[in-house]
């Protein structure tokens, strides 16, 4: 029997495909190109309309929504000025494999091409950093783009997909059917690895004297956090995480090592270093991770498994590489392997690593660090929070000092490094998520690039904890600059040029504290977690010249490895 | 080395540009790219002549099927395949020199397709290598002009008759 099909209005069509996809939240700011959407949010009551004050928050939100949640985050912005504006966190997402559908305005299809008002090439621009994206050229095509889209953000490796939208394509109307499959010719992701690629890596595991799992941010999204826990725990194998790997692998359990990289922890490097078999699960050899790809896990037979065949063999090469599901394929690896490797003599070299260089920071001194305020979030909230960082020092060390026992509590712009996106992605997390605390870190610079969000978090009563951990310096660079570059402190220094963050709190109408004495952290950390009606906002004054270590130089060997702070002479032999 | 890369993708808005995006944003280099219509209106060849390192090529390849856009990606190299690519070579000639020029077409099979008082049009066809050839030897009479079509390629025998995203990775 032919279905009863219904003549409906475009931006009908638009809110009836995001009601198929159970979209609960967009986040959005209007404007002259969709409008009409707007004006059909009126009768619009399965979903709520996130206002936020800044399309790139809109972005952001979207990306901690999805992070935070596992379900592709909606955007709808003007065109013109509030498509390109999306751009930065479009980028951001593209990098962090993050599913979230942008809708963007756009003239009516005569005027493309003809320099309209508000109008952009916004298709053209954001081709390098979307998975896929659309032009709208009719309305029958509205509703099996839109399922497109969907599709293509959420399966494979997620991603962000734009869809542009015509003023007169959602003022149209057409017959309106939802198609209920999906087939693109040239887009069919895998999901199960290669049988006997998995038995090979069993095989390989099970005689390995010095294994290790390189766990990135694939095992998060692909879902696969218990069989990780699983196979890793049963077979006592030592687990080193990637930044967005954290939380994929508790870090209260004997086998994380913790972060590893760049700033990650002595004995996670050391053990990369000289593991035999490296297993990478859902993870990319980033630069950040690998530092001189030529002696990383030199030593090392190398299994990658990853659901993009692109990121094999991309930045190093491996011995043996299974396309797949990360879920799928650790579920089988557990079953291939029958018993364990013996790993005693291995942890036993782990330990001594961990008794020679243990994290650990100077707080002798009765001055406050940032480290320090860290240790005491992750003890107040068990690890328990959704901790939203923002780009720099402060990154690093909640990398290092925070215990996050869970999947999806750490949500950070990690390939990009987006400064700005913790206060909009705090809030996007906080729409999805209202059964933990959600935590956004920032440093002073980083805070004051989409600081303009307040006010969202205000006007939606979030509960959010807002941390300025305020060293008044842009204090990565800063660290870069007394490292690399000559102790040129080439304008990183704010200490004169700050806002008063309390009273910017205070305008905006945020509970604010402030302090710089570590003998207050606990005390307004518990005042700001006691009160749930709105966001409040802690500013932590820190020691201005603190840098992050352990540290290895970039495009490094783990043999550079900095454990402490260099002196002069040091620092000039790097 | 030399890559001939052969790509079915949607015939459809943007579809080239994604290649030619993903080509200059991931530092790739082209020498020649050719597009057309196949015997499915919705479908279009892309011919793509590239070189690398085998390590560079294996990235080609996959980031050419990562596109959404892109239904096969064959690297041709390795097989048996006919290659053909056109030029139209515009060339001085004088009374004396008309008739060697007319001959060297000839040798290489080409048609002259356009003439006046100081030069004639060669049209030439065939492989890249043939191409470069016929060029070489027409310098010495000063070359005013040309126009290359870059190669377009089909491998020997056996046709593409499913429109089935390559499966070589997923096997891995």
């Amino acid at each position: 029997m032919k279905k009863n099909k219904l003549l409906m209005k475009g931006a009908e069509i638009f809110f009836e495909c995001l009601r198929q996809e159970k979209v609960d939240y967009i986040f959005g700011y209007p404007g002259g190109a969709v409008l009409k959407l707007y004006e059909q949010l009126y009768d619009v009551d399965f979903l709520e309309h996130v206002l936020v004050r800044h399309e790139q928050g809109a972005m952001h939100a979207a990306e901690g929504y999805a992070k935070a949640t596992g379900k592709v985050g909606v955007v709808l912005v003007t065109s013109g000025p509030g498509a390109t504006n999306t751009v930065t966190g479009i980028a951001d997402a593209y990098m962090d494999s993050v599913p979230v559908v942008i809708f963007t305005g756009q003239v009516s299809s005569h005027l493309i091409g003809n320099d309209a008002f508000q109008e952009a090439d916004i298709v053209g621009i954001t081709r390098p950093i979307t998975k896929h994206n659309f032009l709208v050229r009719d309305v029958k095509e509205l509703a099996s783009t839109i399922k497109k889209a969907f599709y293509i953000a959420s399966t494979g490796r997620p991603g962000p997909v734009l869809v542009d939208l015509p003023k007169d394509v959602i003022n149209d109307s057409c017959e309106f059917e939802y198609p209920d499959t999906i087939d693109i010719k040239g887009y069919k992701p895998v999901s199960q690895g290669n049988q006997n690629q998995i038995k090979k890596a069993a095989e390989m595991i099970r005689n390995a004297k010095r294994p290790l799992l390189y766990v990135g941010g694939g095992v998060i999204m692909s879902g696969g956090t218990n069989e990780l826990a699983l196979f890793a725990k049963e077979n006592n194998l030592p687990v080193v995480m990637t930044l967005q790997g954290l939380g994929a692998f508790s870090g209260n359990e004997p086998q994380s090592l913790g972060m590893l990289g760049m700033h990650g922890t002595y004995w996670a490097n050391m053990a990369t270093h000289n593991c035999d078999v490296l297993v990478s699960l859902g993870a990319r050899f980033d630069d950040r991770v690998t530092g001189n790809t030529e002696t990383f896990a030199k030593h090392a037979y190398k299994i990658h498994v990853d659901i993009d065949p692109t990121a094999i063999d991309k930045n190093v090469i491996v011995d043996l590489p299974i396309v797949g599901d990360v879920k799928h394929v650790l579920a089988e690896l557990a079953t291939e392997l029958n018993h364990p490797p013996k790993v005693e003599a291995w942890w036993h070299q782990i330990e001594q690593w961990k008794e020679e260089c243990p994290l650990d920071y100077e707080n002798s001194d009765g001055r406050l660090r940032v480290e320090y305020v860290i240790e005491k979030i992750s003890e107040k909230t068990k690890g328990e929070a959704v901790i939203v960082t923002d780009v720099g020092q402060h990154q690093m060390w909640i990398a290092q000092f925070y215990k996050f026992v869970n999947p999806r509590s750490m949500l950070t712009s990690g390939g990009l490094g987006t400064m700005g996106f913790s206060i909009p992605a705090a809030i996007g997390a906080s729409f999805g998520i209202k059964d933990r605390p959600i935590v956004s870190i920032s440093g002073d610079g980083g805070f004051q690039m989409n600081i303009q969000e307040l006010i969202t978090a205000v006007a939606y009563k979030l509960p959010i904890k807002f941390i300025i951990v305020n060293n008044s310096f842009l204090g990565m660079v800063r660290q870069w600059q007394e490292l690399f570059h000559s102790e040129k402190y080439s304008f990183t220094d704010l200490s004169k040029s700050n806002p008063d963050f309390v009273k910017v709190g205070e305008a905006f109408g945020l509970k604010s504290f402030s302090t710089s004495s570590p003998e207050d952290v606990e005390d307004l950390l518990d005042k700001a977690f006691a009160y749930n009606d709105g966001p409040t906002l802690i500013e932590f004054k820190v020691v201005h010249e603190d840098m992050v270590f352990p540290m290895v130089p970039p495009g490094s060997s783990v043999d550079n490895i900095i454990i402490k702070r260099l002196n002069t002479k040091q620092i000039e032999n790097l | 080395m030399k890559h001939i890369i052969s790509v079915l993708l949607e015939n459809r808005f943007g579809a080239f540009n994604r290649v030619a995006t993903m080509f200059s944003g991931k530092g790739f280099n082209i020498q020649s790219i050719s597009i057309g219509e196949t015997e499915a209106p919705e479908i279009s060849r892309m011919t793509l002549v590239t070189s690398g390192e085998d390590k560079i090529i294996e990235q080609v390849v996959k980031q050419l099927n990562r596109l959404i856009d892109t239904i096969k990606v064959v690297d041709l190299t390795q097989t048996s395949t006919v290659v053909r690519e056109l030029a139209l070579i515009s060339v001085f000639y004088q009374k004396a020199t008309r008739a060697e020029v007319t001959n060297i077409c000839n040798i290489f099979r080409g048609n002259i397709v356009d003439i006046n008082n100081k030069t004639l049009t060669l049209e030439i066809t065939g492989p890249p290598a043939k191409i470069d050839a016929a060029i070489n030897v027409l310098m010495q009479f000063g070359i005013k002009e040309m126009a290359r079509s870059g190669a377009v390629a089909l491998k020997r025998g056996e046709q593409i008759k499913d429109y089935k995203k390559e499966t070589t990775f997923s096997q891995l």
